[in-house]
């Protein structure tokens, strides 16, 4: 068994009222790419953002390459996140974005330009974040991910809102960093996707895991040879088991 | 003065009758004691330089006692140094210093009593109990002396030039530093107090009681103790005095009680705790006085009455005015008031609507002196604002109904 | 930090709000010089500027910048940078750009056309209360996820400073005029830092404005050495236990 990347130990979040998080357990294995699953407001982003220590968790702990994340920061260096919704300062130009965030890692040696290239990005240094176009901004928020060749990468919903082009890209991309033994936590919604990136299976509801093994014992308990079925038939079980 | 010296030198010798004396520790005549035992009216004693330890010296005859060179009389902080008992005596230049000091007498470095026509011109007084102290006397001249006493030896102190009973006095160009009081009158009348400077005096820079019909004219009261007290007396008339720096609790530029039928003016009263504070005074007339930089400029009193402010100015003051009650029997009418925000649309120099001197907080402060904390403070301004709309405990009849526009 | 604090500065600038703020205060300076001929009056109407304006301005900026750099703070977030870094850089960025607008509005034609003995004190006080204001909206900002709600409670403090608390105080001392209340209301004032720089002020300026013995008690606290370092050294306070409360706060918030 290889080495966990990502430990995240009975770990819960309220929001005031709402208890997001239950007492999660989890394990992220080094080089394998995970896809992350469940209903809208299932707790898939807060998760993340603890993970990026955006979000402070009420319980639990999480450790990221067996070091806890609380009060540490470095450990980011280790980490390419693409948000679902990327926001960035509005009056600021995509290459004065580049710049900064560059600026703010100096000591980072290692630069991985391709996406910029793919998606043409160095071509529109000069237009202001406010002026993009929700696509545009995916392609900022994919290509900061990847661009500092991180062993970690975190994306929420990647291909949500790019064109198909895009997403081809995208995905070719991501293939190709995982090839290289990097450690992936993708959420999306699109079960192909998934298919295609993910060789492993977490599926979240109401706060809680409720699933969590490889996408083919997945396909084989459930007897569908389409991710997208086999999560249909665990969540129709669920609820059956919920009503009964 | 020296020149007044010189011709008195030159012109005395011509009278037959009159002889000088000469008295020199190096001399034939050593002591101003055995002078005045052979001088005889009209004779003049004149003193070189030196330090004379004689005692007490009373003066009986009508001499005139000239220092040359400020020879040093001193007192042995024991004696009174002169004591005179007779009309024209003339005391010129001469040092004297360290007085005794009592609780029962006034010792003095001259003490004249029910002398007339004394003159005491160019002496310098250095620590001293009293310095000129006249009682009973009349047509005196006190000019160019300087009396410095030091206020931190802690001892007691009297006043510099202490007057009483006296009649037509005149007290010009003194210096007066460290007393008690600066000058002190007590039933003294018509009298003249001119170019004098009082200064950091442990009371006041200048005190007078049941003194009619005086004039004070450009002194300049400065930094004293409790600044200038006068009390139940007819007739002053001060004009061109500067009245300066008295800071302090009870301190103010210029107190009147029980003061009638005055003038007061062009006088400048700056940066005191008060600058004028009025009790029981009536038919006082304050023009063209500047009041500048000072706590309350004016404080007066309910119990005055038919006093009036007529062009006056007042500027940079922080309350322009203040009273204790509602009832208002004295008259402002075409001063100028740097706080004044009214318009002239007439453009006749005048504003058109009248200015209420008393603030809002300036009755605040009056009634609760911790409240000052708050002075400037963005919520005093909006109460002044409103009691100026709407007008509440301000007095309504204290008004000047023709602040003019500009400055005089 | 420096770094961080660079592209917040560059942030300020773009949004031309400093420059206009310069502006305001500028023209109103100058205006205040050549209206009034007693430089004196002057420099009291000043102190109005200084009072008033400039704890308002300092916090209803500070607090809409840090609305708006939600999504500047949330980009550095996910990036691998302190949060205390990325406060601090904030904090600095803005007091910075406000005092220099303080400084190139007020202090400037002051200095130049009236420097006198109680000018320093004028210009200290302004900066304090600059960074006092700062670091309160701070506190405002991170209360409260709404925007709306942030501005809201800035303006509450500006408020309780400027009129509710004075009021307050004028109810103590009314209440309990029969008591010595010199050293109740010292007390009183040095937890407001706008009458703490007004005080200063005043004293070094308005000395007429302290009369009487209670008068002559204020000044002798806050005219020695020791009260002038009493009362810097709380407005500092004033700036640096706001911030570090905020920065608490700040440090355990959810983005």
């Amino acid at each position: 068994m290889r080495s966990s990347m990502i430990t995240i130990s009975d770990l819960s979040k309220r929001f005031g009222r709402l208890e997001v998080l239950k007492s999660i357990q989890l394990d992220f294995s080094a080089g394998k790419s995970y896809a992350m699953i469940g209903p809208n407001g299932s707790g898939k982003t807060t998760l993340i953002k603890c993970i990026l220590g955006m979000v402070m968790a009420d319980k639990g702990e999480i450790t990221v390459d067996g070091k806890s994340i609380a009060n540490d920061w470095t450990y980011r260096n280790r980490i390419g996140y693409m948000p679902q919704i990327g926001r960035y300062p509005d009056q600021m130009k995509i290459g004065q974005i580049f710049d900064m965030i560059r600026d703010l890692r100096q000591d980072q040696a290692q630069i991985d330009e391709d996406l910029i290239k793919e998606f043409k990005l160095d071509r529109m240094k000069d237009k202001r974040m406010r002026t993009l176009s929700g696509g545009t901004r995916q392609k900022v928020s994919a290509s900061l991910a990847f661009l500092f060749d991180p062993p970690i990468l975190i994306l929420d919903e990647p291909t949500a809102g790019l064109d198909p082009i895009a997403v081809e890209a995208l995905k070719e991309k991501i293939l190709s960093e995982k090839s290289k033994d990097k450690t992936f936590l993708i959420t999306s919604h699109i079960m192909s996707d998934l298919d295609e990136l993910s060789s492993q299976l977490v599926y979240l509801e109401e706060g809680k895991m409720l699933f969590n093994d490889t996408i083919d014992s997945l396909k084989e308990e459930t007897g569908e040879s389409k991710l997208g079925r086999a999560v249909a038939t665990i969540m129709k079980r669920n609820l059956k088991e919920m009503e009964a | 003065m020296k020149c007044t010296i010189l011709l008195l030198s030159i012109i005395l010798p011509f009278y037959a009758s009159a002889k000088t004396w000469m008295v020199d520790q190096k001399g034939n005549m050593r002591s101003i004691k055995s002078a005045l035992g052979l001088a005889r009216n009209g004779d003049t004693i004149r003193v070189m330089p030196g330090t004379y330890r004689e005692g007490n010296l009373i003066v009986q005859k009508s001499v005139a006692i000239i220092g040359t060179n400020f020879p040093v009389l001193d007192g042995e902080n024991k004696y009174e140094i002169f004591t005179i008992a007779a009309h024209d005596v003339s005391v010129i230049g001469l040092r004297l210093i360290n007085t005794g000091v009592a609780s029962i007498n006034d010792i003095s470095a001259i003490n004249a009593i029910e002398s007339n026509q004394l003159r005491v011109l160019n002496n310098r007084f250095e620590n001293t109990f009293f310095g000129i102290h006249l009682a009973n006397c009349s047509g005196s001249l006190i000019e160019n002396n300087t009396l410095l006493s030091d206020l931190e030896a802690k001892r007691q102190i009297g006043n510099g030039i202490h007057a009483w009973k006296c009649d037509s006095i005149t007290i010009r160009n003194n210096t007066v530093n460290g007393h008690r009081d600066g000058i002190y009158f007590e039933f003294v009348t018509n009298s003249l107090v001119e170019n004098n400077v009082s200064h950091h005096n442990m009371r006041y820079g200048l005190h007078f009681m049941f003194s009619h019909n005086d004039e004070y004219r450009s002194n300049i009261f400065q930094d004293n103790g409790a600044g200038v007290a006068v009390m139940y007396t007819k007739g002053v008339r001060m004009t061109g005095n500067r009245f300066e720096d008295n800071w302090g609790a009870s301190s103010y530029g210029l107190l009147l009680k029980d003061i009638r039928d005055s003038f007061i003016e062009k006088n400048q009263f700056s940066k005191n705790t008060v600058g004028v504070y009025m009790e029981g005074s009536s038919r006082c007339s304050f023009s063209q006085n500047i009041f500048k930089e000072n706590g309350w400029a004016v404080k007066i009193q309910a119990n005055c009455d038919d006093n009036v402010f007529l062009k006056n100015s007042f500027l940079s003051n922080t309350f322009d005015m203040a009273t204790n009650g509602s009832l208002v029997l004295n008259t402002l009418d075409y001063n100028y008031w740097d706080n004044y925000q009214g318009y002239d649309l007439d453009r006749d120099g005048v504003g058109d609507v009248p200015f209420h001197p008393v603030s809002f907080y300036s009755m605040v402060v009056e009634k609760m002196p911790s409240s000052v904390i708050l002075w400037r403070s963005f919520l005093v301004y909006l109460l002044d604002r409103t009691e100026k709309v709407v007008p509440s405990i301000t007095p309504e009849n204290l008004k000047d109904n023709h602040p003019v526009m500009r400055n005089y | 930090m420096i770094r961080i604090a660079k592209y917040v500065l560059y942030d300020i600038v773009r949004n031309r709000f400093i420059l206009l703020y310069t502006l305001l205060l500028l023209t109103v300076t100058l205006s205040m010089y050549s209206l009034d001929s007693d430089p004196g009056k002057s420099t009291l109407s000043l102190l109005n500027i200084i009072l008033l304006v400039v704890p308002l301005v300092s916090i209803i900026f500070t607090t809409i910048h840090f609305f708006n750099s939600y999504e500047f703070i949330e980009l550095l977030l996910s990036q691998p940078v302190n949060r205390k870094t990325i406060f601090f850089a904030e904090f600095l960025s803005i007091a910075f750009a406000l005092s220099c607008a303080f400084l190139i509005g007020v202090a400037l034609p002051m200095v130049i056309l009236n420097f006198n003995s109680s000018t320093p004190y004028l210009i200290m006080a302004g900066l304090l209360l600059t960074f006092v204001f700062v670091a309160l909206a701070f506190g405002a900002s991170v209360s409260t996820r709404d925007k709306a709600k942030g501005i809201g409670v800035a303006l509450l403090f500006w408020f309780y400073f400027t009129l509710i608390y004075d009021g307050f105080v004028l109810y103590v001392i009314y209440s309990f005029s029969d008591y010595p209340l010199e050293k109740v209301t010292l007390l009183l004032v040095s937890l407001n830092p706008i009458d703490l720089a007004r005080i200063i002020i005043l004293l070094k300026l308005d000395l007429s404005a302290l009369m009487g013995y209670t008068g002559a008690f204020y000044k002798h606290f806050f005219g020695s050495s020791m009260g002038i370092a009493y009362s810097f050294s709380f407005l500092i306070l004033w700036t640096l236990v706001p911030l570090m409360l905020a920065m608490r706060r700040f440090v355990h918030k959810d983005i």
